[in-house]
């Protein structure tokens, strides 16, 4: 199982309120993209799911997220638990300056686990998961900062699966990519969901119809509404969520 | 003539001052050093015929790998508190930085005096390597600090957020990705730190003596290369095997420098 609910979710940084009273379900097994112009919260909320806004300083959160039925904004709950079950994948590829077998492997090596052929076991099937495999596998010790920007965001990809999460989270995650790359990356998410639960900020809203399940279209830090992808890009019942994808604003 | 023209040749006067002075403090220094390098000088053993340079150079050597020692694991540790951990609106970390840059300013006798004082005198360890090395480490520690400091304070966001991202704790963060990717900024700190040890002589002429002979414990006094120079010179009696000695000195310094390079270059890609 692999499901959350989001329930009047607000958050602050000091006094600026930068989400007002979200409320969303995230399918299991389905990709949900948000989308909404910039500033309208939907990174942000993203963030709020694996608890990375904790780093935030000033950053407040009130309302619950379940994971599972388990509120992670609870008292007793272990961050680098919850991040080991809630993966993030970044805007921009950001591999550690290792080899590309120490950056899969650093997740698993958090986690406790330290035997060789395990960790090769994983490294490989990470790689292979993220669709890098075929390229990378006869240099895997060569850095990771020296294949090109696509093929960074993929070992980024699989190094976010190596920790076998529930749920994937992508912070517009082709947005520094060129258009091939982009295409490569969208096809892999669309197998991925095959095995995990997606949430994808995208600013791509061709993107958002070509690959998500389920959009939600964010504004000014509100939700201002979810619904099936091809409803949302058809049918909308917000005038907002209308006047923004047919690009009249944002 | 137009402005850009006038600001170019300035620039280009500028750089010919520069390399043209430590081209000419090298050329210099090796005409009149190179001639007089003669097995002799590398003699196992001092004698005041041979001058030999072997115990300074390995008295150098000993310094600086002790004072490192010590000084780079305390001031590394001290700058991650800093920059990592502490709050940095509190005035007892205020302090701390404002201690740590005033220190690195003071003219190093006054370090030399306060090694005489405490370590040799007080602490009774007499002209020796240990009260050298204690002086050097207090003398290059606010070197470290800084440097580090700023090689923390450079890494980026984005590695610290893939971390804590994959369920990484902070002291997971720090010391396998954060600290890596700092070693470069780290090793230029104590390359720094190497080049004062090099250089220092009245600091150690207070602390580690100036002994012809190689120490045999921490408790024996020594010279360093410098040491040995200024006394050479000051003697008046060797001034060539003073300038040959400047010569190993300068080839000592662009031989751990290349080293260091090294070393930060296989360190910043981590793999090939």
């Amino acid at each position: 199982m692999a499901e959350m609910k989001v329930r009047d979710l607000d958050l602050w940084y000091g006094d600026f309120q930068g989400l007002k009273n979200i409320n969303m379900d995230i399918i299991e097994n389905q990709i949900i993209a948000f989308i909404g112009p910039s500033g309208s919260g939907k990174s942000t909320f993203l963030k709020t799911l694996n608890r990375m806004n904790d780093l935030v300083e000033n950053a407040r959160v009130e309302g619950t997220i379940e994971l599972d039925g388990v509120d992670i904004y609870a008292p007793n709950t272990d961050v680098n638990v919850l991040r080991k079950k809630v993966g993030m994948v970044f805007q921009n590829p950001n591999p550690f300056p290792k080899s590309i077998y120490d950056n899969i492997a650093f997740g698993p090596r958090t986690h406790g686990i330290t035997d060789k052929n395990e960790l090769d076991e994983i490294v490989e099937n990470s790689l292979k998961g993220a669709a890098i495999w075929d390229e990378v596998k006869d240099h895997l010790d060569r850095s990771a900062l020296s294949i090109s920007g696509g093929q960074q965001q993929r070992v980024c990809i699989a190094r976010a699966l190596a920790v076998e999460p529930e749920i994937l989270l992508m912070d517009e995650p082709t947005s520094a990519l060129d258009p091939i790359s982009t295409a490569k990356i969208e096809e892999l998410v669309t197998t991925l969901k095959e095995d995990y639960t997606i949430a994808m900020v995208t600013h791509n809203m061709q993107q958002a119809s070509r690959i998500s399940d389920r959009t939600a279209f964010f504004l000014s830090g509100e939700l201002i509404e979810t619904d099936d992808t091809t409803k949302i890009f058809t049918n909308p019942e917000h005038e907002d969520t209308e006047n923004y994808i047919s690009g009249r604003f944002g | 003539m137009n402005k850009s023209k006038i600001a170019r040749a300035f620039v280009y006067l500028g750089a010919a001052i520069t390399f043209g002075v430590l081209g000419y403090i090298i050329l210099f220094v090796f005409i009149n050093g190179v001639p007089y390098i003669t097995p002799d000088l590398f003699a196992w053993n001092y004698t005041t015929e041979n001058v030999s340079l072997t115990p300074a150079l390995i008295t150098t050597l000993y310094i600086i790998g002790g004072s490192l020692l010590v000084a780079t694991p305390i001031g590394v540790f001290t700058a991650v508190y800093l920059v990592e951990y502490a709050d940095r609106s509190r005035p007892i970390v205020k302090l701390m930085s404002m201690a740590t840059d005033t220190l690195a300013a003071v003219p190093s006798i006054v370090y030399g005096l306060f090694g005489f004082l405490f370590f040799v005198t007080f602490l009774g360890f007499q002209f020796s390597l240990l009260a050298g090395m204690l002086t050097m480490t207090i003398m290059i520690l606010p070197l470290i600090i800084r440097s580090t400091e700023e090689a923390l304070l450079a890494v980026g966001r984005p590695l610290r957020e893939a971390s804590y991202a994959l369920g990484a704790g902070k002291l997971r963060t720090i010391f396998n990705v954060v600290l890596p990717v700092a070693m470069p900024g780290i090793l230029s700190g104590v390359i720094l730190a190497i080049g004062r040890i090099i250089g220092e002589s009245a600091a150690l002429i207070y602390t580690l003596g100036s002994s012809v002979n190689l120490p045999d414990s921490l408790l024996s006094s020594g010279r360093t290369l410098a040491v040995h120079m200024y006394v050479l010179s000051s003697e008046g009696f060797h001034v060539n095997e003073a300038y040959a000695t400047a010569v190993v000195l300068i080839v000592l310094v662009l031989a751990l420098n290349a080293f260091s390079t090294f070393i930060s270059r296989r360190i910043v890609r981590g793999g090939k």
